[in-house]
């Protein structure tokens, strides 16, 4: 049974753009619907031990969002029941929700690839430090924010002395055998620091390969490059540095509509703390539900329902389909 | 009215107003230039950064600042491209000092 949640439509936090979304779709004869539910990505929370510059969640050691047991219990009941293959645990930080260790051995026991999304420095907080083992021993990807190869940047970005611990952390999980050819997985994500679009993908992989093996002896599998979304904290910096208007010309005019059929919403549903359903962890955060029509809840949720399901969209959009294209994935295009 | 209008950077297709043929000529000359070749689109960026600063063209470096960011590159690696750009003016500007000399020798004793 549907449970009855109010539909939130488009709030005061989305951006605006020289032209709406979907008529660009249109200009180009495309429309976008889901093609399947690959991917379960569940936000278990905004708790963080950072507090990042572009963080599009607004997440914090602050933030007392967090899921409950319940819903991550409801979460691995539709990973078994439909199985679904592909389990991405986001946050926050996701190591820091009580149930995330459960959530991650359970999903891993009914066979779903596992993906964290791993900020690198959690594993310096008090009762992480094994984070690197239990990992390796459940044979989690991790997937690491890194935005630059250079502390400068990426301190800017991520606070001060990120750098240096992000590095720390890399070479606790070379030390387990992750990015280091073996079969465990460790992916760096590079993201822009400030209002310009991310360089080609395979680019800036060979360049952060080549210098943080120069410098620090540091190795991993594959850079994601992902585009800094207009929501939230980016957003909050567009305004106050002046970029509000400028960024968005510049995702506008870089439309790509040869990134349309990757985009990620079309393979994945997204949870939030509380259990309810989204298109994407940017909708998410900009309260845009998923249709209307569907089952508004993981406790209802149907993959056959959700499969060619229209995706609600908005400005932010562009910056999925901007140039190569970005999502949790990396480039699309 | 004002000189040097930020906005006008992105009016620039306002060229083509007038005389378009000429303008679409420049254009597709202009974006051949930048295309991957037997140089890198980041290695023209930086070509293009250095040549803005001896140009002193604000809208060239404006517009190539962020073409070097977007192809890869960071501040230090341009600081370098326009410390090029800025050595090799000052050692033509040097360079012309012996012309001051020639000029001066011919009608000293
Ligand atoms: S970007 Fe990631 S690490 Fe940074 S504050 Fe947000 S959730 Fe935390
Ligand atoms: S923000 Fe990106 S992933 Fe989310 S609905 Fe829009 S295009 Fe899809």
């Amino acid at each position: 049974m549907t449970q009855e949640l109010p539909v939130v439509q488009s709030s005061r936090r989305e951006v605006s753009a020289p032209i709406a979304f979907e008529h660009k779709l249109a200009q180009h004869n495309l429309t976008l619907r889901a093609a399947g539910v690959e991917t379960l990505q569940v936000n278990v929370g905004k708790l963080c031990n950072q507090v990042c510059k572009h963080c599009h969640v607004d997440a914090g050691p602050k933030r007392t969002e967090v899921m409950t047991g319940e819903t991550a219990e409801q979460v691995l009941t539709a990973l078994r029941r439909f199985r679904i293959p592909v389990l991405d645990i986001t946050g926050g930080a996701p190591e820091l929700n009580p149930s995330f260790r459960h959530l991650v051995a359970e999903a891993r026991a009914v066979g779903a690839r596992v993906m964290v999304r791993h900020n690198l420095t959690v594993m310096f907080e008090p009762g992480q430090e094994d984070l690197p083992e239990f990992f390796r021993e459940h044979g989690v990807e991790v997937v690491s924010s890194l935005p630059y190869f250079l502390e400068q940047q990426t301190d800017a970005q991520r606070g001060h002395g990120v750098f240096e611990k992000s590095i720390a952390a890399l070479r606790r999980l070379n030390a387990v055998g992750y990015g280091v050819g073996d079969g465990l997985i460790l992916n760096l994500v590079y993201n822009p620091v400030g209002a310009f679009l991310p360089p080609a993908q395979s680019l800036i992989e060979t360049d952060f390969k080549r210098e943080l093996l120069a410098r620090h002896g540091v190795t991993f599998d594959h850079l994601y490059t992902i585009t800094n979304m207009p929501i939230r904290r980016f957003l909050d910096y567009l305004r106050r540095s002046g970029n509000e208007e400028r960024y968005m010309q510049k995702l506008v005019a870089a439309f790509n509509p040869g990134t349309v059929a990757g985009l990620m919403c079309r393979t994945l549903v997204s949870v939030d703390w509380t259990g309810r359903l989204y298109d994407c962890d940017f909708n998410q955060m900009l309260d845009l539900g998923i249709d209307s029509s569907l089952p508004q809840t993981i406790a209802d949720f149907d993959p056959a329902l959700f499969a060619v399901r229209p995706i609600i969209t908005g400005a932010h959009c562009f910056g999925c389909t901007a140039g190569a294209g970005s999502s949790c994935g990396g480039a699309v295009a | 009215m004002a000189y040097y209008e930020e906005e006008h950077l992105g009016h620039f297709a306002d060229m083509g107003q007038h005389r378009p043929d000429l303008f679409q000529k420049f254009m597709a000359w202009y974006q051949a230039c930048q295309e991957d070749g037997a140089l890198s689109r980041r290695e023209k960026a930086l070509i293009g950064l250095a040549v803005a600063h001896v140009i002193q063209c604000p809208y060239c470096i404006d517009a190539y600042s962020q073409s070097c960011l977007e192809s890869g590159s960071n501040m230090e690696q341009m600081t370098e491209a326009i410390h090029m750009a800025s050595a090799i003016r000052g050692g033509a500007a040097l360079i012309h000092g012996l012309q001051a000399h020639q000029s001066v020798n011919k009608v000293s004793m």
